[in-house]
């Protein structure tokens, strides 16, 4: 197979108010036809910068390519003028984005938008271009393709749109697709389904694809070669089997050993690479990574390693032969040691005798009234929450899972109480909340508090750290300022952070910080009870596992009982003693953590499962994903509401609603075929 | 579609009435005695004013007032002058025209150089366009409409003579007046454009446009324009609401016959029912307008138009 695309030494410069800032330096990469490239590290890495230098759209973001070439079959791109590059981008290299839902244009149609690729690069007539667009839409898999080419952006879901957006990236059959964490912002059901989608089209088109992820089990999944990027470099090059198999970078090891799988042990505490990467401001000299290796030398902090070729791929560590050497073996199957907090935790969770109920939700609905205005009735209802119970115990760990629309989030607000329930009860620590006025409710808001997802949106960029921790303090507790700083140092010390930023405002701080920021002013009160609402979703592999490490601890030491809400299901699993799976509303399986992954009875549950990439790429698993999408809460199916998408349904699932059965003891499913 | 432009429609109609019914309140707690200053206190006997007070209904409480006044309203009544007993509606009926050409044609100029000006500033940020656009929203922004207007007529009048300085007949007389007042309005557009329009400029969506190998043309006139007016013609139907304000002082200082004069001759004069009348109209025609503006909405936006 002969290159398609070179890049030789690539160095990208960033025009900013402090002068040149060197995004990515010396990156050299390759892709031959018709393989697939993945990009992986973690943000910040030069992903991105890199896959925008090919394009050459850095350009537009005041950014150049100072150093180094870029040829694409033949041609370099490094050279060409932007007039040169039109005709090439769209035809023979194309891209794909993160988060579909921002990619179109909101008020062009889907038809529009992809009709534009072809017209711009073939000289058809617009019903032509209108025929082939059509057909690009059935090909990646969009049910009624005429009747999307006329809708909006904001009409489709997400998945949909990404396939629309494939369909429009293949419009003028491109040699190269660049993806750039296309399924990073969808389902874990969606993304086995895009990722599949990607794999027939690879073929069917004969292209190469230069895939960016975070995910190693994607990459594992996808990938021929695996390209690491840290703080802007590449620091290893292999092919996936090589990868896995041994990784010779420190940093390379440190991400792998990040992944929890399957077979992890729920006991151990997670690995994860301590710090995080320097901005470009700030870059440390000699290798990028000594600050936070556990192998740094004298000569790392000093010199700045080359990209060395051993064993048939490439390391850019001046250590790398000799940890190998040294360290045979060792890599993702290398078990830390167990700490001992989970331990008493599962005897008080087996032991009946003392299991008390924090909350005991019975027969909860929450519905939302749709289409009401000034003068119009609602329409209809939508059940976000429909007639859902099932308790937490004290000191455990609840695990909440399902697709976005599953109604978890919803669900976990109306416990708090942020919402009023439409039906039901909720029994917190015995007392009945649906039924306490919002000035009795204050004083019990002390004991549930909230983690958020966002750590950028959560916090007044306008205050003071200090301040934000202890305002739950000032609406709580009559303190004086002298103790209240004392209380806010001492929780800053509590979640990893230092006593004498109290003063520092949130852009001073790293995602991972700034979600640290918002757990100590969750547990500023001494709750009993803390809801995280996608906590760690945001955040890097390695910055998750430091913060559900500081989860766990905070856990042990203050006996913290948590709702954890997460689309990362391995993350969950970790984490959670016992796990909820939602499905369109309803509640469809509880069980204790491992046994609903090993045994899991709701199809769903099945199908949600086999859907998470494994991280070895010797595992290619069966193609294997649920069928299409969600359906609409709006109109939920008859009977069971999973029937639609059930590879075992029956006649009966349509017409009958399945009853809430224990199969085992702490087993519960909702499903008339229990696998 | 159709429902929600019914809805719109009893949204603005009750918007009318609280509009009249506070022009009322207003007017009604106003101090001095209309009465007084249409009689001369000096030589006006109590009976005389009684009398007066009596013929035009002041003796008779709030609520009766109101209703009275509202009733007339209803048939196209808006009262009459206290001055010379001339029937409101047709006077401002008679001048509405001279304004309405004023404001038109201010918001015609005031869209497009704001609109021109702003767009070009966001595709050019920081060359001399950018400066020029960023002087225009400065000036226009700060500088009062009636010296903007005078030193337009020392210029163009007076020392040029291409323009006439005053009047209202014909298309010439319009154009210093409208560029005073519209200046003002240019000065927010261009503002409200070039923002919106970098902002839309560094959305995802740009970048998706460009690397399917579009041109910056089209990638900035077809689309990122298209997302940018939509902020932009918010700004406009509101601000016709301060065009309409401004006659008030542009008419003056042009000596244009428009209901900006007739509403300042009014309040010189105490003129209770000629200042309702007035500023009620402008209360209908500034829903009416925004009424159009929230409909064209979901012309530009699609998102508007489904969503119903």
């Amino acid at each position: 197979m002969s290159q398609l695309l070179d890049l030789q030494h690539v160095t990208v410069d960033f025009q900013s108010k402090n002068g040149l800032l060197t995004a990515i330096r010396d990156v050299s990469l390759q892709i031959k036809a018709g393989e697939t490239v993945c990009l992986v590290g973690e943000s910040g890495s030069g992903k991105t910068i890199t896959s925008k230098a090919i394009m050459r759209l850095i350009d537009y973001e005041h950014g150049r390519i100072s150093e180094g070439s870029i040829v694409l079959d033949g041609v370099n791109l490094a050279k060409l003028s932007q007039h040169e590059l039109r005709g090439l981008r769209g035809k023979k290299m194309a891209m794909i984005f993160q988060e579909p839902m921002a990619a179109f244009d909101p008020v062009f149609t889907i038809g529009n938008q992809i009709m534009e690729a072809i017209l711009e690069h073939q000289q058809v007539k617009k019903d032509v271009a209108w025929k082939q667009a059509i057909h690009l839409l059935e090909r990646v898999g969009i049910p009624e393709p005429t009747l999307r080419m006329k809708q909006y952006p904001n009409e489709l879901s997400g998945g949909m749109l990404q396939r629309a957006m494939i369909a429009m990236a293949l419009a003028c059959g491109p040699e190269l697709l660049i993806a750039d964490e296309p399924t990073t912002a969808l389902d874990v059901t969606i993304q086995s389904q895009i990722l599949q989608l990607l794999q027939e089209l690879k073929a069917e088109y004969q292209m190469s694809i230069l895939l960016i992820t975070h995910d190693m089990g994607i990459a594992a999944e996808m990938a021929d070669r695996i390209i690491v990027m840290y703080a802007g470099r590449v620091v290893e090059q292999a092919t996936s089997e090589q990868l896995f198999e041994k990784p010779h970078h420190p940093y390379t090891r440190g991400l792998l050993r990040s992944i929890t799988t399957i077979d992890s042990h729920r006991g151990n505490r997670l690995f994860s690479i301590e710090g995080s990467i320097p901005p470009l401001t700030d870059m440390p000299s000699g290798c990028r990574f000594h600050p936070r290796c556990p192998y740094a030398t004298q000569k790392c902090l000093l010199d700045e390693p080359p990209l060395f070729e051993i064993n048939g791929r490439q390391t850019a560590c001046w250590h790398g032969e000799q940890l190998v050497e040294s360290e045979d073996g060792i890599g993702k199957s290398e078990v830390m040691p167990p700490i001992a907090v989970i331990e008493p935790k599962h005897d008080q969770h087996h032991s009946t005798l003392q299991r008390q109920l924090l909350f005991d939700v019975k027969g909860l609905s929450k519905a939302y009234p749709v289409g009401k205005g000034l003068l119009q009735r609602a329409s209809s209802l939508i059940h976000a929450v429909d007639d859902v119970s099932f308790t937490i115990e004290k000191g455990e760990t609840f695990g909440l899972v399902g697709e976005s629309g599953s109604g978890k989030s919803t669900l976990g607000r109306v416990l708090l109480q942020l919402e009023k329930a439409s039906k039901g009860s909720i029994r917190f620590q015995g007392l009945e909340l649906t039924q306490l006025k919002t000035a009795e409710l204050q004083k019990d808001r002390r004991d549930m508090q909230v983690i958020f997802q966002d750590p950028y949106g959560s916090v007044n960029p306008r205050w003071q750290i200090g301040d934000i921790i202890g305002e739950p303090l000032m609406v709580h507790e009559d303190l004086d300022a002298t103790v209240r700083r004392e209380r806010v140092e001492a929780l800053l010390e509590a979640v990893g952070l230092k006593r004498g930023w109290y003063e520092r405002y949130p852009h001073e701080f790293s995602g991972g910080q700034r979600q640290r920021i918002g757990i100590a002013r969750a547990i500023a009160l001494n709750p009993s009870f803390v809801l995280a609402d996608e906590a760690v979703s945001a955040l890097d592999v390695s910055v998750q596992a430091q913060i559900v490490n500081l989860m766990q601890d905070l856990q042990r030491d203050l006996g913290l009982t948590y709702l954890f809400i997460a689309h990362g299901l391995h993350i969950v699993r970790h984490i959670s003693d016992r796990i909820g799976v939602m499905y369109l509303g309803k509640l469809v399986e509880i069980a204790a953590s491992e046994e609903l992954f090993l045994h899991p009875a709701h199809h769903y549950t099945k199908g949600l499962i086999a859907s998470i990439p494994v991280p070895d790429p010797k595992q290619k698993r069966e193609p294997f994903s649920l069928q299409g999408e969600i359906p609409s809460p709006a109109n939920p199916p008859s009977g069971c509401r999973f029937h639609t998408r059930c590879p075992a349904a029956t006649a009966r699932c349509k017409e009958e609603p399945p009853a809430w059965q224990e199969i085992q003891r702490g087993h519960w499913v909702a499903c008339h075929h229990p696998a | 579609m159709c429902k929600r432009f019914l809805g719109r429609i009893l949204a603005s109609i009750v918007v009318v009435f609280g509009a009249l019914v506070f022009v009322f309140c207003i007017l009604y707690l106003l101090p001095g005695d209309p009465v007084l200053s249409i009689l001369d206190p000096a030589t006006a006997t109590p009976e005389m004013i009684e009398n007066m007070r009596k013929e035009l209904g002041l003796d008779q409480p709030f609520h009766i007032q109101f209703g009275n006044y509202f009733a007339g309203i209803l048939q196209g009544d808006f009262g009459t002058s206290l001055v010379n007993s001339d029937p409101v509606l047709p006077k401002i009926l008679l001048h509405f025209p001279a304004t309405l050409a004023l404001t038109l044609a201010s918001t015609i100029f005031s869209a497009v150089i704001g609109i021109v000006l702003g767009v070009l500033s966001a595709i050019h940020r920081n060359s001399w366009i950018d400066i020029v656009a960023r002087l225009v929203g400065l000036f226009g922004i700060s500088m009062p409409t009636f010296w903007s207007g005078i030193l337009l007529i020392l210029i163009f009048s007076v020392y040029l003579g291409w323009f006439p300085a005053m009047g209202s007949d014909g298309f010439m007389s319009l154009i210093l007046p409208s560029l005073a007042l519209g200046f003002v309005g240019a000065g927010f557009i261009v503002r409200m454009v070039r923002n919106s329009m970098l902002e839309v400029i560094h959305e995802h969506f740009i970048v998706t446009l460009r690397s399917k190998g579009l041109s910056e043309k089209a990638v900035m006139y077809r689309h990122a324009l298209r997302n940018a007016l939509i902020p932009a013609i918010t700004i406009i139907g509101i601000h016709i609401g301060d065009l309409l304000a401004g006659t008030v002082i542009i008419e003056t200082v042009f000596s244009r016959q428009g209901i900006g004069r007739v509403i300042a001759d009014a309040i010189m004069a105490r003129d209770l029912p000629v200042v309702q009348g007035v500023i009620f109209f402008s209360a209908i025609v500034y829903v009416v307008v925004n009424l159009l503006v929230d409909l064209s909405y979901s012309l530009v936006d699609p998102r508007v138009r489904r969503a119903s």
